[in-house]
C-alpha cells in the first residue's frame, strides 16, 4: 500500500461537485443553502472564468430558472444585466409563416430574460463566496474515483483525497469525470460551429428575440440591455471557417444581409467566439454514488435556448432529493436517492434531447416536402391558442413536475 | 415455533433475505421505497410529543428503542439525526448485516439480539420506541404490545407501522406485492394476522398509552414512492404517548 496515501486523511463531505461553471456553481448554492456540506472541484482558477476574454456568451434564463435563481439569492446581482423578452419570433429565412410568441398570452411576465454569462458567473461566484461549509479545490483535478460501501473516495492529482456520499458531476458535455467514471455516451456532431458575438444597433430591439431558420444553420438574435444584442449563430463548418476569416466590418455586413436592417446599422462589440455543435447524450445520469447533471448528462444544440434552463431544472431537482434525504437522516447518494433523481429528470432530458435535435433536422435543409411540413407546423402552433400556451409555457420552464424552487409563490 | 412476543417461522423468511436489507432494488425494495415517508410521519410526530433539538440533529438527546430493527434501515438515520439508538432484532443474521452496515457508515449504534420483553424486564426505559413493520409478524400483538409500551417513558412516544386488515391490503400486500409484482417473496404476509387501525389502538391503550396519531401510507406507482394519505385501509402508521403521571406530557 502507498505509505503517503494511507497516512493523508480525506476530507470527509456529503457532496462533492465536480466543475464549477455555471452549472456546478448553482448546484454548491442551492446544496449550501441547505446547510450540505461540500467540496467543489474545478480545473481552472474561479478567477480566471470571469474573465472578459473567457466566454461571450449569453444565456436564456426561463422563468422556472429566474426563480430558482431568486431563491439562491443570486437574483438581484443578475437582474441589471438581465434584458427581459418580451417576444419570440420564429421563421423560417423566406417564408411568410411563422410563430409569435407574445408574453402578453401567458400573463405579464417576460417570457423570460437573456444574461451574460460572466454575470451568472460572477453572481453565482458570490453567493457561494459566503457558504460555511464548502472547501473549494481549486485549481485541481479528479484522477480516481474508488467506490465503497459507505461512499466514493475521490483522488486528485495534488495527492489531496475527498470521501463522499455522493459526486455531482457538473463539467460540461465532454466532462472528463464522467470519462473517468466509465460511463459511456452518444454524440451526433452536427459539424456546425456556432458564432457568437454582441452586436450594438440603431434602433432598439424592444425585448425582441427572433431565431430564423436558414438551410445551413439557425441564426438568432438575442436583446441585451441597451441597444445591444447577442447573435448565435450556428453555421456548417466550412461556411463557418470562410466567415471567421472576415473583418469585424465584412462580418458586420454578412450579418446584415442574413437579418436586414430592422435594427438599423449594427457594429460588432468585443471578440467573437466559436463553439462546435456536438450532441452529447450520457448512457444514464447515474452510477453508484454518482450524479451527472446539466450538459454532463446530456447536451442539447444551443438552438431553443433551452440548455441551462434544463441544467437548473437538474440542479433543483438534485437539490430538492438531498436536501430531502439530509432532513430525514438518509444517505444522500445511496441507490434510492440516485433512483429518484434519474426517475425525475430522464423524461425532462429525453424530451428536449429529442425537440431541439428534432427541430434542429427539422429546418436544416432544403427537401421542398419538410419545407411545407415546417410551415404547416409554425402556422398551426400560431393559430392553436392551447397549444402554443403549451409550448410557451414549456419554453418558460414551467411543464412537468417542478422542483419546489421553481414553483410559484402561489402553486407551491 | 412461539417464543415469547416472537414467532420464529416468521423469522426464517427473513434470515433468507438479510444479505440484501440494504439493496432498495432487493426484495426488501417496498421499505426502501417506504422509508422516507415513514421518517417524515415519524419526525413530524416526535416534534409535536417530544423534546426537538432543530437543526441537523433535531433528535439530539433522544434514547430510542428500535424493536425489529432488522438491517438498520430506520435505526441508521435516527443515529444521524441525533438520537441515540438501541436496535433489537430477534434474529442475529439480521443484527450482523446490521452491525456491519453502521460500521462502514460510522455510526454507532447498540445492536442487540434480544426481544422486547427483554429489554423491559431489564427496566430500560426509552423517550421514543419504535416497531415498524413488525406487529404484522408477531404471535400475540396485544402481548407484543403490552411488552414494547412497558419500555416507553412517561412523556415518551410509541410509534408503529403495519398493514390493515381489509379488503384492499389483501390485494395490495398479498395479490400485489407477492404475485403480480413480485416485490417480496410469497408468503411474506399473512394477511388473517393484520390488524385493523382501532384493534391495534385498543391493544395501545390496554397497555396504558393514548393513541394520538394515525396515517395511511398510499403508494403511487408513477413516482414509485410513497405518500401519506387519509386512507389507513393498506399501509398505516400510528403514534401514542405514554401520559407523564399527573397529566399529560
Amino acid at each position: 500500500m502507498d505509505e503517503k496515501r494511507a497516512v493523508a486523511r480525506p476530507h470527509r463531505v456529503e457532496v462533492a461537485i465536480a466543475g464549477g461553471g455555471l452549472t456546478g456553481l448553482a448546484l454548491a448554492a442551492a446544496l449550501g443553502r441547505a446547510g450540505t456540506c461540500l467540496a467543489l472541484v474545478e480545473q481552472a482558477p474561479l478567477a480566471s472564468l470571469v474573465e472578459p476574454e473567457y466566454d461571450g456568451r449569453v444565456t436564456a434564463v426561463a422563468r422556472g430558472s429566474q426563480r430558482f435563481l431568486a431563491s439562491l439569492g443570486a437574483w438581484p446581482a443578475i437582474a441589471p444585466e438581465a434584458e427581459p423578452i418580451l417576444e419570440i419570433v420564429v421563421r423560417e429565412a423566406g417564408s411568410p409563416v411563422g410563430v409569435h410568441y407574445d408574453h402578453r398570452e401567458v400573463g405579464n411576465e417576460p417570457l423570460g430574460w437573456i444574461v451574460p454569462n460572466r454575470t451568472l458567473r460572477l453572481a453565482l461566484q458570490t453567493t457561494i463566496a459566503d457558504l460555511t461549509d464548502l472547501d473549494l479545490f481549486t485549481p485541481a483535478r479528479i484522477v480516481a474515483a474508488e467506490t465503497g460501501t459507505g461512499g466514493l473516495r475521490l483522488e486528485l492529482a495534488d495527492g489531496r483525497a475527498i470521501e463522499t456520499a455522493l459526486l455531482a458531476v457538473c463539467e460540461g458535455r465532454l466532462s472528463p469525470t464522467r470519462e473517468l467514471l466509465g460511463i459511456g455516451d452518444r454524440r451526433f456532431d452536427y459539424r456546425q460551429l456556432a458564432i457568437v458575438c454582441t452586436l450594438r444597433h440603431e434602433r432598439p430591439h424592444r425585448g425582441r428575440a427572433v431565431e430564423r431558420f436558414f438551410p445551413d444553420g439557425p441564426f438568432a438574435i438575442l436583446p441585451m440591455r441597451g441597444r445591444r444584442s447577442s447573435i448565435v449563430w450556428a453555421l456548417e463548418a466550412e461556411k463557418a471557417a470562410a466567415v471567421r476569416a472576415l473583418d469585424d466590418r465584412a462580418f458586420a455586413a454578412e450579418v446584415e444581409e442574413r437579418f436586414g436592417d430592422l435594427l438599423g446599422g449594427i457594429e460588432i462589440e468585443g471578440p467573437r467566439f466559436y463553439f462546435p455543435l456536438v450532441l452529447v447524450e450520457s448512457e444514464r445520469i447515474t452510477a453508484p454514488r454518482v450524479a451527472l447533471v446539466g450538459d454532463a448528462a446530456r447536451g442539447i444544440h444551443p438552438i431553443a435556448g433551452q440548455g441551462w434552463n434544463l441544467a437548473l431544472r437538474d440542479v433543483a431537482a438534485l437539490a430538492e432529493v438531498v436536501e430531502e434525504r439530509l432532513r430525514l437522516g438518509l444517505d444522500p447518494g445511496d441507490a434510492s436517492a440516485l433512483d429518484r433523481y434519474a426517475a425525475w429528470r430522464s423524461f425532462d432530458g429525453l424530451a428536449l434531447v429529442s425537440i431541439c435535435h428534432g427541430i434542429e433536422r427539422l429546418f436544416s435543409n432544403d427537401v421542398g416536402p419538410l419545407k411545407l411540413l415546417r410551415n404547416l407546423g409554425l402556422g398551426l402552433v400560431e393559430r392553436l391558442p392551447p397549444a402554443k400556451r403549451f409550448f410557451m409555457r414549456h419554453a418558460m420552464g414551467l411543464v412537468g413536475e417542478l422542483p419546489r424552487s421553481m414553483r410559484s409563490a402561489r402553486s407551491a | 415455533m412461539t417464543d415469547g412476543t416472537v414467532d420464529r417461522a416468521e423469522l426464517d423468511k427473513f434470515r433468507a433475505m438479510a444479505a440484501r436489507w440494504w439493496d432498495p432494488h432487493g426484495p426488501l425494495r417496498p421499505l426502501h421505497l417506504m422509508n422516507p415517508t415513514r421518517i417524515d410521519w415519524l419526525l413530524g410526530q416526535c416534534r409535536a410529543h417530544l423534546t426537538w433539538a432543530g437543526g441537523r440533529r433535531p433528535l439530539a438527546g433522544l434514547e430510542v428503542l428500535d424493536v425489529g430493527c432488522g438491517g438498520g434501515l430506520l435505526a441508521e438515520p435516527l443515529t444521524r439525526l441525533g438520537a441515540t439508538v438501541t436496535g433489537i432484532d430477534p434474529e442475529p443474521a439480521n443484527l450482523e448485516v446490521a452491525r456491519e452496515h453502521a460500521r462502514v457508515a460510522g455510526l454507532a449504534i447498540g445492536y442487540e439480539a434480544a426481544r422486547v420483553e427483554d429489554i423491559a424486564a431489564r427496566g430500560c426505559r426509552f423517550d421514543l420506541v419504535t416497531a415498524l413493520e413488525v406487529v404484522e409478524h408477531v404471535p400475540d400483538p396485544a402481548a407484543f404490545v403490552r411488552a414494547a409500551a412497558a419500555t416507553v417513558r412517561p412523556g415518551g412516544l410509541f410509534v408503529l407501522s403495519t398493514l390493515s386488515r381489509t379488503l384492499a391490503s389483501w390485494v395490495a400486500a398479498i395479490v400485489a406485492a407477492e404475485y403480480l409484482l413480485g416485490w417480496v417473496p410469497r408468503g411474506t404476509h399473512d394477511w388473517g394476522r393484520f390488524l385493523k387501525p382501532s384493534e391495534l389502538a385498543a391493544h395501545l391503550r390496554a397497555a396504558g398509552l393514548r393513541p394520538v396519531g394515525l396515517t395511511g401510507l398510499a403508494y403511487e406507482p408513477a413516482y414509485e414512492r410513497f405518500t401519506t394519505c387519509r386512507d389507513p385501509g393498506v399501509n398505516y402508521m400510528i403514534a401514542a404517548v405514554r401520559d407523564a403521571v399527573g397529566g399529560s406530557a
